[in-house]
This record gives structure tokens, C-alpha cells and sequence, in this order.
């Protein structure tokens, strides 16, 4: 009898464990940067995102070529001479979550992890909203990003044309799966 | 007593097994649990992989001419190039003339982007004060690995009309002026820094000096830029006229070398060349320059983009 009653326990606590996992492929990135002489602007709407709610845990993983600029030279030098997203294609950021997150309205959570790119991994903690109504996970979140420290370097002749700080916004939609 | 002991034996037997299991089931979940940390981003990864689309291959060539021979690139939708080129005189000129610099011709020319396929330039050369205009039209994009298509192909198609008047030769109508030139340019990009390009080119001079001169001629462009730096590359043209084509006056093979240099929206280019023409029909059939006898020009390129047009998203 003892045994049952934990094999049953165990079952219990194992589907109490189970993943709550919410995912998307549209999620978007845009970035910001504001100087006297040039507005840079630029949104990646193929943005993969996963949070899974019981363990805390949060992902994002998108492609630097998917990102629009308005002007198509603007994208061309990002890709070529800034992210180089021919040896570095990819950005991810991989973190945890605290706060707890109340169904039906907005949640305030702190986002720590670690952020990918150009070759460069780097920690970053930032505040995001999340609300969750019933299948659906929405975020919000938005924090700055210093160029230099992912060893993008940009020459002295167009360093007034670019923010020193990048402004990075992150919004995303998610679906759970099953 | 005995029985009571048996009793006991099972009871500790079925306490260690119900035990045993536990831990074996907390090493489950642990190990689980662990897993589903990194399969977050794993389950992305994958998902990834899977809706990969082939991405085409940009930045072939910085600018939309290796030196004088087009290139592959087409300005992008929207975008207004204006292109300043210009050579100095030949360098064995010697030094009254400061080696060339004392005289120059130059090209202005406006490239603007219909679509992101399809290009139309214009452009004056001081040189018999011709105007020329050109379509220019990408057929085919490379794609990167899981692409199918391993190089890009651009066609393009030119007229140059002289309009340098002559006292004495009165008969020369606009028709007599006009020089066609069809040309295909296939280029790949081998890697980050090594692109390639290989040009044939068939052009039409409605007029020729002599008889002997063929209207038709054919000629096999080839280019090539080696980055040095993300902003710097090193380019290399050279324009291949097979024999008995002109031949009533000393042609010589286009050869150019230069060094690209992209700031922003400029691309600077500067080289030396034997060609003093800067539009086909000039610079491939009407090369009188010699690199062995030291006619070398000395010359740059400068374009700047305009987005006269918003893109849209």
C-alpha cells in the first residue's frame, strides 16, 4: 500500500511539475538611435521568444539580418561592418525571472540573463511587464545597450552619428503549447 | 515471535524498496527539470532551423562599379546615387604637367533604384562630351548555405550618344553617335572578403573610323575586390578585347587597380588605369593607353546615396 501511495505522490508532483511554456515566432525587436545629426531606427519582427512560467525561465533567439532599417544602406552597414552577421548570424539572450505573475493584469518582473551578440555574451538585468490572459503570454520590456561592450566598434567619422547608448524594445506574444 | 520478526523483515524491506524508488524518481525530476533549463532555448534553436529561409547574399561589391565595369550592385529602392568619376591625365605626362593632374575628365551620373531588381542610371563624361544612360537589371541573387543559387547575375543595357561638335565632319547625325552595349555581369561572393565577377560584354558602335573596324565587338570584363578592412577593399578590373576587332588604331586591354574606402553613405574610390573613358564602349573598345609605356591615369570614383523615396515595411 505504502508504495502506491508514493508512486501516486510522485505522479502528482511530477504533472504539478510539468512545463508551462509559452512560445512565438513573430515576436519583435526594435532598437533606437537618436543623435542631433541622424535617427537610426530599426525592427525585427521574426523574433523566436520562450517563457516558461513555472520554472522562471525566459528566452529569445532571432535572426540580425531579419532586422529593417528605413534605409537599406543603414542595414547593409549594420550587417557588414557593425554585427557582422555573417560570422555572428544570431542573437539570443537566456534568463530567469523573478516576481510572480498574476493572471488577468499587468505583472512588473526583473529580467536577469545573459545576452548574445556578436560573439560577445554579456549580463543584463532589466525590469519587463507581462500579463497573461488565459493561452496568451504578452511582454513588454526595455532597456540600453552600449555598442562597445559587444566589441562593435564604429569609426571615428560617423561615432557622432551614433547613439552612445542604443535603446533596444522588446515586445512580445506568446502562445502555450501543449 | 519468529512470525513477528518475518513481520518486521517485510516491513523493512518494503520501507527501503519504497525508498529507493523516491530517490530514483527525485533523480528523475532533477534531471529533467535541468534539462528543461536549456531546452528553452533549444526548443527555439529548433524551431529555427526548421522555418529557415534562404537569405540573399548582400554587399557583393560596396559600390555599383568595380572601376570603370558595372558591378552587380544596384542602388535599392528608393535610393538616388550620384556618382562623381574622375581622372587626371596620364601619369608620363611628366612633371610640367604635374603628372597628369594638370588635366582631367570627369563623369557625373545619377543611378536611382525603381525597384530593389531594377536600376536606371544616367550620366554625362566630359570626354567627347558624351551622355550615356543605362537599365540595370538583377536576373538572379546569390543566396547564403541553405541557398540554391551560387552566384548573382545582373544584366545591363546602354546607349552613349556623343555630342562633341566637329567643323569638318557635318555628316555626323545622332544616329552616327549613338554606341550600344549589352553586357551580363556575374558575380559571386566567395566569402566575407573575396568577391569575384566575370563581365561579357557585346557592344554596338553604329559608327567605326575605319573599315577595317569591326560595329560589332565582343570583349570578356573580369573584377574583383578583396576586403582589407569591414570598410576598406582592394579592386581589381580588368577588361580582356579579343584581337581583330579594332584595328585601325592601337588598342590595349583595360586594366585598372584601386581601393575602395565606404564612410557612411560615401564610397571613395581611388586607382590608376589606362582607360581615360569611364562608359563602356569607350573604356572597352577605345583604350589607346599603355601601361607599359606609362599611359596611366590616375582617378577616383565618389557616390553618395539620397533616399528620395520612404521605404516602406
Amino acid at each position: 500500500m505504502k508504495i502506491w501511495t508514493i508512486i501516486i505522490i510522485c505522479c502528482m508532483v511530477s504533472t504539478a511539475m510539468q512545463a508551462q511554456v509559452f512560445v512565438t515566432r513573430t515576436g519583435s525587436v526594435n532598437f533606437f538611435s537618436e543623435t542631433p545629426l541622424e535617427d537610426i531606427k530599426a525592427e525585427n519582427n521574426q523574433v523566436y521568444a520562450a517563457v516558461d512560467l513555472s520554472k522562471k525561465t525566459i528566452a529569445f533567439s532571432m535572426l540580425l539580418k531579419s532586422f529593417l532599417f528605413r534605409k537599406a544602406l543603414m542595414q547593409e552597414h549594420f550587417n557588414e561592418n557593425y554585427v557582422e552577421s555573417d560570422k555572428f548570424p544570431k542573437s539570443t539572450f537566456n534568463g530567469m525571472f523573478t516576481g510572480d505573475v498574476v493572471p488577468g493584469k499587468a505583472n512588473t518582473i526583473r529580467v536577469e540573463g545573459v545576452l548574445l551578440l556578436h560573439g560577445v555574451e554579456k549580463k543584463i538585468t532589466t525590469h519587463a511587464t507581462i500579463e497573461l490572459k488565459e493561452e496568451n503570454l504578452t511582454g513588454f520590456a526595455r532597456f540600453q545597450l552600449i555598442p562597445e561592450d559587444f566589441k562593435i566598434t564604429i569609426p571615428g567619422i560617423v561615432r557622432d552619428k551614433i547613439a552612445r547608448q542604443i535603446d533596444v524594445q522588446v515586445t512580445i506574444d506568446c502562445k502555450t503549447v501543449k | 515471535m519468529k512470525r513477528n520478526a518475518t513481520l518486521m523483515a517485510y516491513n523493512n524491506t518494503c520501507l527501503l524498496k519504497s525508498f529507493l524508488f523516491l530517490l530514483w524518481w527525485m533523480m528523475v525530476c532533477a534531471v529533467y527539470a535541468r534539462s528543461q533549463d536549456t531546452s528553452l532555448m533549444k526548443m527555439l534553436e529548433d524551431s529555427m532551423a526548421v522555418t529557415r529561409q534562404p537569405q540573399y547574399t548582400t554587399g557583393t561589391f560596396k559600390g555599383t562599379h568595380v572601376i570603370n565595369l558595372h558591378a552587380v550592385e544596384t542602388p535599392a529602392q528608393g535610393v538616388l546615387l550620384f556618382m562623381i568619376m574622375h581622372r587626371f591625365g596620364k601619369i608620363n605626362d611628366g612633371g610640367y604637367q604635374l603628372f597628369g593632374l594638370d588635366n582631367a575628365t570627369m563623369r557625373m551620373g545619377f543611378d536611382y533604384g525603381i525597384t530593389n531588381r531594377l536600376a536606371a542610371g544616367i550620366g554625362r563624361s566630359t570626354f567627347e562630351k558624351t551622355y550615356d544612360g543605362y537599365l540595370k537589371l538583377k536576373l538572379l541573387r546569390q543566396t547564403e548555405s541553405p541557398g540554391k543559387i551560387p552566384v548573382s547575375v545582373t544584366a545591363l543595357g546602354g546607349l552613349a550618344y556623343t555630342t562633341l561638335k566637329y567643323a569638318d565632319k557635318s555628316y555626323l547625325n545622332a544616329k552616327y553617335r549613338i554606341s550600344y552595349t549589352l553586357q551580363l555581369l556575374i558575380a559571386r561572393k566567395l566569402n566575407r572578403n573575396l568577391s569575384l565577377q566575370l563581365a561579357p560584354a557585346w557592344l554596338h558602335y553604329n559608327l567605326v573610323p575605319a573599315v577595317a573596324d569591326k560595329n560589332d565587338v565582343f570583349a570578356l570584363g573580369m573584377g574583383g575586390r578583396m576586403k582589407i578592412t569591414r570598410r576598406a577593399s582592394i579592386n581589381l578590373e580588368y577588361n580582356y578585347l579579343p584581337g581583330n576587332q579594332v584595328n585601325s588604331f592601337k588598342v590595349y586591354n583595360s586594366l585598372s587597380a584601386g581601393f575602395d574606402i565606404e564612410t557612411g553613405g560615401h564610397v571613395f574610390q581611388v586607382h590608376v588605369t589606362n582607360s581615360q573613358g569611364m562608359v563602356a564602349p569607350l573604356f572597352i573598345g577605345r583604350t589607346t593607353g599603355s601601361w607599359g609605356k606609362g599611359d596611366v591615369y590616375f582617378g577616383f570614383n565618389i557616390s553618395r546615396s539620397f533616399n528620395i523615396a520612404k521605404k516602406k515595411h
